[in-house]
């Protein structure tokens, strides 16, 4: 006869002997072995491109050496007008953003829900993301002038259908055994679209954000080489400038700060909120 | 513990929880359509737990499905009364952005149950399928059988009297699913719960049932009952289960049979 005792034991045997054992992560190793590889390609591509200047392919002053830009990318950080343009910089970029966040959104969740709307517009959206942003600013600048909202209107254009696509495919690809959970726990309406379709398609979303991103950066880079407001000093405009007065030096520095600057965000906010994603889902793998 | 005192349950209980009488259901329609259930009349008492065995395509699921109110019945009715009916599947389809307890809650946090009732309501049924100390764990961390059983806590947490199972332990190795099968029989028999279970393995349906029910394949009825008049709790290996296991499966098998000629 089986008895609740000998069941109990069963069942914590079986568990001891299902669960996966968790190794306890230390983290400087961790850290060490994510962070040496890319010090390595970085130390590799430095030495390229110090390899091409002794070459001597182009004079100094039209290819300078790390070296120098390195140099004069400090002397850059310590001056205020460098810090001046970063912060309108980051302003569009932030406002852009959100903006294109919220539209997006907005029609990503009309298109998920909506049968009609797909097929009119579905593959529209799908299309506007593939034009380049660049393409948009000639008619951005005759409609809103030189202006802030020039640029606002085509970061917008550029990042927001990428994130409409990714809440899109994102809903798309939830599993329906979890939809039909949902339905048979009693989620209805809002509360199934909070509770349910939003934390399912979480990770389409983001991924969607993160592109989005990448995006509003690439379309803010080119607008701030287009449209330069004199009273509006930004890193697109000192880019601009060092290469009207032929600064090399000055020139790669800034595009050195739009690197790490496109970098950094990517990585330090999209890519740890994957991150975070993935691990409590458990679609981490073990590497 | 009422199997404790009792060998068997009354034979007639008073009330039915479930009455399906003269339900059919033709999924498609046009040039192919698949009759799913034809006519199909069956009632199941109140705190009885019925097993339906049938081969594949005699619409053991469908009917599951038309019990929770899921799909949309052609002809025909079914009255649960004013029982609530929690459905669960042979996947533990858990929300994976969710920690363990609070899977439980989900089902209480659509009916609005407040957030404290819901916490203890959850850690009880935890205890209850003995995995209190995994509350805080994330689903992925979970073996299949242990899933499973936080699927069977949510599914009560539904406050259902009435549990329609659908395979729920097939996919699970056959170690961990005898241990189920007692820690089911042992939840059923502490509450007053009407389990309607699928599945296709015919042992696992002498091993738990009151009674078995065969099914027809296409369309689906119901072609005999066998009473499972055995004291509990019985084993899986045991004779009397064996010796019943194999006159269901003979009838199975003549009514698989049928199909190809």
């Amino acid at each position: 006869m089986v008895t609740d005792r000998t069941l109990a034991d069963d069942l914590r045997g079986l568990d001891a002997l299902d669960t996966p054992r968790m190794e306890p992560a230390r983290r400087g190793a961790a850290v060490w072995a994510a962070v040496w590889p890319k010090l390595l390609a970085v130390g590799l591509a430095l030495a390229a491109w110090q390899a091409v200047v002794w070459s001597g392919w182009r004079p100094r002053y039209v290819l300078p050496g790390p070296g120098a830009v390195f140099s004069r990318l400090g002397s850059e950080l310590t001056d205020p007008r460098f810090a001046k343009a970063v912060t309108v910089t980051m302003q569009r970029a932030v406002t852009g953003f959100a903006l294109a966040a919220v539209l997006g959104s907005l029609l990503g969740l009309a298109v998920s829900q909506s049968r009609i709307l797909r097929r009119g517009i579905g593959s529209l959206i799908t299309g506007l993301q593939t034009m380049p942003s660049i393409a948009w600013f000639p008619f951005a600048i005759l409609v809103f002038k030189l202006s802030e909202a020039a640029i606002l209107f085509v970061i917008v254009v550029g990042a927001a259908p990428a994130i409409a696509n990714g809440l899109i495919a994102g809903v798309d690809q939830i599993p329906p055994l979890l939809l039909r959970a949902g339905r048979v726990l009693g989620a209805r309406g809002p509360a199934a679209w909070r509770h349910v379709v939003f934390p399912a398609a979480l990770p389409g979303y983001v991924a969607g954000l993160k592109q989005g991103w990448a995006f509003a950066w690439r379309s803010l880079m080119a607008g701030e080489l287009l449209v330069i407001i004199a009273s509006r000093p930004s890193i697109g405009a000192r880019l601009q400038f060092a290469r009207e007065l032929s600064d090399a030096t000055g020139l790669m520095a800034m595009m050195i700060v739009v690197l790490v600057i496109g970098i950094l965000i990517d990585g330090l906010v999209f890519g740890a909120l994957e991150r975070h994603i993935r691990r409590t889902r458990g679609l981490l793998a073990g590497r | 513990m009422k199997a404790v005192l009792a060998p068997t349950r009354p034979a007639a209980p008073p009330a039915a929880a479930i009455t399906i009488e003269g339900v059919s259901k033709t999924y498609g329609d046009g040039r192919s359509p698949v009759v799913a259930l034809d006519h199909l009349s069956l009632q199941v008492a109140a705190g009885e737990f019925v097993c339906l065995v049938g081969a594949s395509g005699c619409g053991k699921s469908t009917l599951l499905n038309l019990i929770a109110g899921i799909y949309r019945i052609d002809e025909g009715t079914i009255a649960t009364g004013a029982h609530r009916v929690g459905l669960m599947f042979q996947e533990p389809a858990l929300f994976p952005w969710l920690t363990v307890a609070q899977n439980v809650e989900a089902a209480m946090r659509f009916r609005g149950v407040p957030r404290d009732r819901r916490r203890a309501r959850a850690a009880e049924l935890l205890d209850l399928v003995s995995l209190g100390p995994c509350a805080t764990w994330r689903p992925h961390q979970l073996s299949g059988g242990m899933q499973q059983r936080v699927a069977l806590a949510r599914a009560l947490a539904q406050d259902a009297d009435i549990l329609l199972m659908d395979e729920p332990f097939g996919a699970l190795d056959a170690m961990t699913r005898d241990v189920l099968h007692d820690e089911l029989e042992r939840i059923w028999q502490a509450s007053p719960l009407t389990i309607l279970f699928v599945t296709h393995n015919v042992r696992e349906a002498v091993r738990l049932g009151d009674r078995v029910v065969l099914l027809s394949s296409r369309p689906g009825r119901v072609v005999a009952e066998f009473p499972v008049a055995l004291p509990r709790p019985r084993r899986i290996e045991g004779g009397p289960v064996s010796t019943l296991a194999a006159t269901v499966t003979d009838a199975l098998r003549r009514e698989v049979h049928r199909h190809g000629h």
